[in-house]
């Protein structure tokens, strides 16, 4: 068979897209698969911005539009061996299956990660039962990638707003977009006790940037694609690299298996959405699927590392809300403006709290202040019969709710795990993904502590009644008081589960993201990365994604 | 014509919206503001092409731009399948049954409604109450599609008027027009 393509890239989410645009860039031809739908850009004219995205609760938030569909494509959760092959069964830390992925649905909070998270094992040590690695990589190396990924993206924020941010080289592409008044109201009480919040890093334009308008403060942020493309979803590599000719996206097109021969990728075997399967061979492939799905990829491409699937990292979640006396408005703007990093750094206290529950140390993660902003889910909350429209009037569970989300740093574990479920097969005949995980007792003790400092600040700020939850759920002071909240954590930040490092023994993949039982693969996505951090891994995983694609590009193939 | 309910279950059915979100001074009740035709719609979404599982975009023309919410989107095939088992169950068809036998919408209905009976239209308010505590299971699956019919766009059938966002001053999807930077910061 010939060869049509240089390469090929699995998934088009921010890490493939990046990936397109370099190697298309540096004259590869690039075949892109996408399992999922395009609504994101028009192939025959990736000049002209298509209007596909919608302001629509049902759609997104209900019946699943940006896949995938949790019965067709289903993943299986349980917390350790002992509990059976699974306990659940369907939707588990789903990112969208789209054209854009992940970047598609994302409220787009960028941060950066700090000096510290690239050496958690050198500056902070090791914790038993944790597989803690420093990454094969500095922040003051990853910096120029970091500032090139903000500008791809187009990021809005304000250089030296956050105390606690790593050095940088220059400003944000924009700066901040308009505060949302309930951001206000909690980022002043947080500042009375001593923290430090700032205007969130956000990949939603606040002017016009690359061509496209600045963001109208819709509402419909985050979970929903962008109608008027203000978001910094992955629209911009595309196109670019489709702009080459040299790159063609192929969507609805699901690829089954890696193609191996001899130590090397020889191409890919797909499944067109009619249930066909096809070969296409290339002499290098990006795997691009998420840090659940790349693992699956790997497994079922016959790939032995003992490593690939473990140390599967998600934020631990812990909320904070509070009722307040008077209406929020959350349903205006984008979702989230203002965040705080105080709870990331190892201060005295966390410290002390630490060594009172027998842990060398403690750490957090990112505050994010929000609140809810969507009737169908507020309305299920409430009762059915008269009170219903009362409560909708009131809206205590909206309207009138403050939170805060601390995207709490998780840490590897090697029984935390994604494996091949051992039953349970997708809709084309493919056992899916299946998770093992639980929390280490790190993630329960910076819980308890940093949520009960997130509760004094919601009480400076006047709430009336204050609610806390985690997720995955847990029990004593932050038991959920949220019925819908399970053991399957809820966070979205997946990362682990093909880590990189500079020791074949220790990692799935190489300094620069390629497999050591395949040179010729390079994971670019979150599943490289060592070690969780409180912060989001897109921006992080961009600006890798650019590093380890330029070195993929230039090597030989 | 209703696309799945029979005029009957149309009928207990609306009697049961009615209780389940009561009419006030503010607002009529759960069924005038078309939580039932949602339901239908959803429970006949196949008898419409394409079907009524996606509505269209950008815009729903409330709020300026052309109106395409009404355009709904086409299904693959797996799409398909995974909607269709959703809402008519497998039915012993083989490959809707690969997680094992769903019960689909349209039975969860039929079934629901008939333990209703056809006298609970004209029970007083109070003995409808009592029956629909009694039956929670089916109550809690009927009110979660009444929230969405009351508050989800009116292109899926519910939502009559608006009246599930009027009466909250809710403005419901604003594009292209937006929210201007003094609505975001001020109280």
């Amino acid at each position: 068979m010939s060869r049509d393509f240089d390469a090929i890239i699995i998934g088009s989410g921010p890490a493939g897209s990046t990936a397109a645009e370099v190697l298309s860039e540096a004259g590869l031809s690039v075949l892109i698969f996408e399992r999922g739908r395009n609504h994101l850009i028009d192939l025959d004219n990736p000049a002209v911005l298509p209007q596909r995205f919608s302001s629509d609760e049902i759609k997104y938030m209900i019946r699943h539009f940006l896949g995938p569909d949790p019965w067709a494509e289903p993943r299986t959760f349980r917390m350790s061996a002992s509990d059976g092959d699974r306990q659940v069964v369907g939707e588990v830390n789903n990112l969208p299956a789209t054209v854009g992925g992940g970047g598609v649905h994302a409220d787009g909070k960028l941060p950066r990660l700090r000096e510290d998270d690239f050496r958690v094992e050198a500056e902070l040590g090791p914790i038993a039962g944790a597989n803690i690695a420093d990454w094969p990589v500095t922040y003051d190396e990853m910096e120029p990638y970091y500032a090139e990924a903000e500008r791809i993206i187009g990021v809005a924020g304000l250089a030296g707003a956050n105390p606690f941010a790593a050095w940088r080289s220059g400003d944000y592409p924009m700066p901040p977009g308009p505060a949302m008044y309930g951001s206000l109201v909690t980022s002043a009480a947080a500042e009375k006790l001593g923290y430090h919040p700032y205007p969130a890093p956000t990949g939603v334009n606040s002017i016009e940037y690359d061509g496209r308008p600045v963001c109208n403060n819709c509402g419909f942020c985050a979970y929903f694609g962008c109608p008027i493309h203000a978001k910094g979803d992955p629209v911009a590599p595309l196109r670019r690299a489709l702009l080459t000719g040299r790159a063609q996206l192929r969507s609805q097109s699901h690829v089954s298996r890696i193609l191996l021969q001899n130590g090397r990728a020889t191409g890919v075997e797909w499944i067109d959405s009619r249930g066909e399967r096809h070969t296409e061979l290339a002499g290098r492939i990006v795997v691009a699927c998420g840090a659940m799905e790349t693992p699956r990829l790997l497994l079922l491409s016959g790939l032995t590392n003992e490593h690939i699937g473990r140390n599967v990292m998600f934020h631990m979640q812990t909320f904070v809300f509070g009722v307040m006396p008077f209406r929020v408005h959350g349903h205006i703007g984008r979702s989230v403006t203002h965040v705080h990093d105080d709870h990331i750094i190892v201060d005295e206290a966390a410290k002390a709290a630490a060594t009172d529950a027998g842990l060398p140390w403690i750490k957090g993660g990112l505050v994010e202040h929000c609140s809810p902003s969507h009737l169908i889910a507020e309305a299920k909350q409430y009762p059915w019969g008269p009170q219903h429209k009362m409560m909708m009037r009131d809206s205590p569970m909206r309207d009138h709710l403050l939170g805060f989300c601390m995207q709490g740093d998780d840490l590897p574990q090697l029984t935390n795990r994604v494996d091949l479920d051992p039953a349970v097969t997708d809709i084309w005949g493919l056992p899916v993904a299946r998770t093992t995980y639980q929390l280490h007792s790190h993630e329960l003790v910076a819980s308890q502590h940093h949520g009960s400092r997130l509760a004094q600040i919601m009480k400076e700020a006047k709430a009336e009644r204050i609610l806390t939850a985690t997720s995955p759920k847990t029990t004593g002071d932050l038991a959920t008081t949220h019925a819908d909240i399970s053991q399957v954590p809820i966070s979205r930040h997946v990362a682990g589960t093909a880590r990189f490092g500079a020791d074949p023994s220790s990692s799935v993949c190489d300094q620069w993201g390629r497999l050591w039982e395949a040179p010729n693969v390079m994971i670019a996505d979150s599943s490289v990365f060592p070690t969780g951090s409180g912060y989001g891994p897109t921006l992080t995983l961009v600006a890798l994604s650019l590093r380890n694609s330029r070195a993929f590009a230039t090597g030989a193939s | 014509m209703a696309a799945f309910l029979t005029p009957r279950q149309y009928a207990i059915l609306e009697a049961m919206c009615a209780r389940l979100v009561p009419a006030d001074d503010g607002a009529p009740d759960g069924t005038e503001m078309g939580a039932v035709d949602y339901i239908d719609t959803l429970l006949g979404a196949f008898t419409f092409t394409p079907p009524r599982i996606w509505a269209g975009g950008p815009f729903s023309g409330r709020f300026g731009g052309e109106p395409s919410f009404s355009d709904f989107e086409d299904l693959s095939p797996a799409e398909e399948l995974a909607w269709r088992t959703r809402i008519e169950g497998s039915n012993g068809i083989p490959e809707r049954e690969r997680l094992g036998p769903v019960t689909g919408l349209q039975e969860i209905y039929t079934r629901g409604l008939a333990e209703l009976g056809e006298e609970f239209p004209s029970l007083d308010p109070a003995a409808q109450d009592d029956r629909l505590q009694e039956i929670g299971d089916f109550t809690r699956v009927v009110y979660e599609h009444v929230c969405e019919g009351l508050y989800g766009a009116p292109e899926y059938g519910g939502n009559r008027g608006l009246a599930g966002w009027h009466y909250l001053n809710y403005e419901g999807d604003v594009q292209p027009r937006g929210f201007t930077d003094a609505e975001v910061s001020g109280a």
